[in-house]
């Protein structure tokens, strides 16, 4: 419609010229609704990625709040006067607690206990904050929905996903649960963890519907993976470029696909299980209720049913980027291309098989050891995994720059993280373990140390590509240094506390411990410090970065034929592949020259 | 129906001129890729409904008699009616997806009309005879529990679980009814036909998914004692 005003030689090069970033003259106004009501896959990918950093600036000023309240234990002394008037002092600061409390049986006391627990809650509070918005609201679509979105169909050589009407709206769906979880938040958040163990949960805050609206924002949160899910999967089948067979699709694609199985299969179950934990809450129907039969062991089950897969959900897109980091800045064809496909959709596979690994402890011996045996082999795929990203890096031209630092960081990190799952699969161990800090920096070295260290190394991977800027190597580099330095004095010094008996969830530990968890805290702000600069540098990258050449890194998959950033409709001729996305010895990369990007000379 | 074809005769029906969307290769693309779609939904739907029948196996292994007891109070009648009321619906939403197939405008409309009165049906039955007559005498779930002449403390739980699984069914009944309300509107405006039929047909395999469950709840409420 608006054509017809417009000079007829502008009309038809319109899309295919101008990147999708460019503003159209549209204003301030008109700028903000072609955002709001766009289906491309761009620019919603932009849009989750401004939200899910958001997200993670959110839960990290929670999980750094959680750190400095463990700088110290709560001390609290009692002193009981000559009139036998108790003085209370907690952390040395003496404490007025008005006058003498009437118990309902007529019994007078002194509530000094009350502030104890209330300072308990804030921390409870905190941490639930802190791990429902990371879990929710961050990681899950962390990758798929921010950079999967974005480099799905450039990499199949699309114009688009397969329903972006549909996208747009499972954007919209996040967004209405993301306001629902904030909203919660606001009127001072849940104390309940971010699993809601029944019965606590539908007893907690009776008063209140905070966990109502927690509960309801994972609810809500879960169509909009569900959606996501679906599409990407379609995609996958339906819009692969001419020439592009399973096998000739990068790896991050196939990632995400086994992701997608995994977000389709498993998110429907946490949906009923939030309903009848909502009807619980609301209406105690009974069925988590052990006072009227029902069984709170079941909600774990259905609970963990669905959040065990949905830790591959978060660790398999990682693991799809790392694929791809390693092999392009190794300049090697990845080693074990089909393991690697195979062993995505095998880790989707077992993941739906271990739950009961979370309640050992609330099941039969057999049952434990079947879930304990079943756990294990997770091990089998994502060693493989390990082994062929390392055989990757053999007697490769290795690039040493902020993504490739950030891939050699999650080799080390995810490994330790991986192999800290072992002793806590195995009955034994886990008996001593379970529960403990060794728990908490065990999933932290797999979730952070794996899901965030790649997202971020994914991110300086595609940042040229997504906005067309380079960003600044050295700070980079820098903040990437600082920030596995900061991670490893956060997390593993968890891993001494837990051995050593530190339950985790503890708003407060005996003395022995306070050393640790000093050095803990002190390192959980170097990681702030190195996340911030990261932050400076992305910002100062768009506001005065370099202009970015379409193919910066000599990549052959086929985002890297599109413009930076890309058109519209992403690439100015529908793609035909002729070559495989790591032929890195074979063929010289879109956009680039030979002298650039050499290849290996033949020995003969 | 071959009335229809000769009241629009000169002037062409929209779906004649209809287009894929851009990013698509092809029409039958696009379809397979709809399909394809709505497939993966459903299976995320019985994925829901199994957290349903999987809490229904747990409380009847724990508490056998209290779901004798419960299944017992229901009315098979009701419930037997209903499934008829659905096969006929599920029958009429596939003719409905063969007449847009075969351009047959008038028997695709009325194919719809008879599904979304069997659903209205379904639920009126639902409500009339069944929650609204159980509810006043205290069939109720979990803590609204108010039947005197209960056998075993676990009655509750066997009407949480019915409660929640036939109203998360008939939810469903409202969304696919919804559904084919909106492709009926469609309908009218003649946008359906053979080289469009997509959402007849994905909202028809939506139907019958909600018709497949109730086929597995019949059972597993009214005729299990």
């Amino acid at each position: 419609m608006t054509a017809i005003d417009r000079p007829q030689d502008v009309v038809g090069h319109e899309h295919e010229e101008g990147s999708f970033l460019d503003n159209r003259g549209l204003g301030f106004w008109g700028t903000i609704w072609d955002w709001a009501s766009t289906v491309d896959h761009k620019k919603i990918g932009l849009m989750y990625l401004t939200a899910v950093l958001l997200m993670f600036f959110l839960g990290g000023v929670a999980g750094l709040a959680v750190r400095i309240e463990l700088m110290e234990p709560m001390r609290m002394a009692e002193t009981i006067g000559e009139d036998g008037t108790p003085t209370v002092e907690l952390q040395g600061v003496a404490i007025d607690f008005g006058s003498e409390q009437t118990a309902e049986d007529g019994t007078k006391y002194w509530s000094f206990e009350s502030t104890r627990e209330s300072a308990s809650t804030t921390y409870n509070r905190l941490f639930t904050i802190h791990g429902a918005v990371m879990v929710f609201l961050f990681i899950i679509p962390s990758i798929p929905a921010a950079l999967g979105n974005f480099l799905l169909p450039l990499m199949l050589g699309a114009k688009d996903v397969a329903f972006p009407k549909l996208n747009l709206f499972s954007w919209y769906i996040y967004l209405t649960g993301a306001t629902i979880a904030v909203v919660s938040l606001v009127l001072m958040g849940t104390d309940t963890g971010w699993t809601f163990y029944t019965p606590y949960s539908i007893q907690t805050d009776a008063d209140y519907y905070r966990v109502f609206l927690m509960i309801l924002a994972a609810f809500v949160l879960g169509f909009s993976s569900i959606l996501t899910g679906l599409n990407f999967i379609v995609t996958v089948h339906k819009l692969r470029a001419p020439g592009m067979g399973w096998f000739d699709m990068p790896l991050f694609v196939w990632a995400i696909y086994a992701t997608s199985i995994i977000q389709v299969l498993a998110t429907p179950v946490i949906g009923i299980t939030l309903l009848l934990l909502i009807f619980e809450r609301l209406f105690r129907v009974g069925i988590f209720d052990a006072s009227m039969g029902g069984d709170p062991v079941l909600y774990q089950h259905f609970f963990w049913f669905y959040s065990h897969p949905v830790v591959y959900v978060m660790i398999l897109p990682a693991m799809g980027i790392i694929s791809e980091l390693l092999a392009v800045h190794s300049r090697k064809h990845i080693f074990g291309y089909r393991a690697i496909a195979f062993s995505s959709l095998g880790i989707a596979g077992v993941s739906f098989l271990v739950w009961g690994h979370h309640m050992f402890t609330a099941m039969g011996e057999l049952a434990s050891a079947v879930f304990s045996a079943l756990t294990f082999l997770v091990a089998i795929p994502t060693a493989i995994k390990v082994f062929n990203w390392i055989a990757t890096l053999y007697k490769g031209s290795i690039a040493i720059n902020t993504p490739m630092l950030y891939a050699l960081a999650f080799l080390f990190l995810f490994s330790i993280g991986g192999l800290t799952g072992l002793p806590l699969g195995a009955l034994a161990t886990d008996l001593h373990l379970h529960d403990s800090y060794f728990v908490v920096a065990h999933f932290h070295y797999v979730m952070m140390g794996g899901t965030v260290i790649a997202f971020i190394g994914g991110l300086h991977h595609w940042w040229p590509k997504m906005f067309g800027k380079m960003y600044n190597e050295k700070v980079g580099m820098f903040a990437c240094v600082l920030v596995f330095i900061g991670f490893n004095t956060t997390f593993f010094t968890q891993f001494i506390l837990g051995t050593q008996g530190m339950p985790r969830r503890y708003a407060s530990y005996v003395d022995e411990f306070q050393l640790l968890h000093q050095i803990s805290t002190v390192g959980s702000w170097l990681l702030a410090i190195g996340f911030l600069i990261h932050l400076g540098n992305f910002l100062h990258s768009l506001i005065a970065g370099p202009k970015a050449p379409p193919n910066p890194w000599g990549g052959l998959s086929l985002e890297w034929e599109a413009e930076s950033p890309p058109t519209a409709h992403n690439f100015h001729h529908e793609p035909l592949v002729k070559h495989g996305p790591y032929d890195f010895e074979s063929v010289v990369p879109p956009h680039c020259s030979e002298e650039e990007f050499p290849l290996p000379k033949s020995v003969s | 129906m071959t009335t229809m074809e000769t009241k629009t005769g000169g002037k062409s029906m929209p779906w004649e001129s209809y287009h894929h969307e851009p990013h698509w290769r092809s029409a039958s693309d696009e379809f397979d890729a709809a399909k394809l779609g709505m497939w993966l939904f459903l299976t995320t739907e019985v994925l829901l409904f199994a957290g349903i029948f999987c809490a229904y196996a747990i409380f009847r292994m724990l508490y056998p008699e209290a779901f004798a007891n419960g299944s017992a109070l229901l009315d098979v009648k009701f419930g037997f009616i209903n499934t008829v009321v659905l096969l006929v619906s599920s029958f009429t939403v596939a003719m409905a997806v063969r007449c847009a197939q075969l351009n047959q405008q008038f028997w695709l409309k009325v194919n719809i009309y008879i599904t979304l009165f069997c659903a209205a049906l379904f639920v009126f039955i639902k409500f009339t005879f069944e929650y609204i007559p159980k509810w006043s005498e205290g069939k109720r779930p979990g803590a609204f529990f108010d039947y005197p002449f209960a056998h075993h403390p676990a009655e509750p739980l066997w009407w949480a679980v019915y409660y929640c699984g036939t109203g998360i069914h008939a939810l469903h009944v409202l969304i696919g009814a919804g559904l084919l309300t909106w492709v009926l509107v469609r309908a009218h405006k003649g946008i359906y036909g053979p080289k469009n039929y997509t959402m007849v047909e994905t909202s028809a395999l939506y139907w019958h998914l909600v018709d497949l469950v109730w086929i597995f709840l019949f059972p597993l409420l009214y005729l299990i004692h």
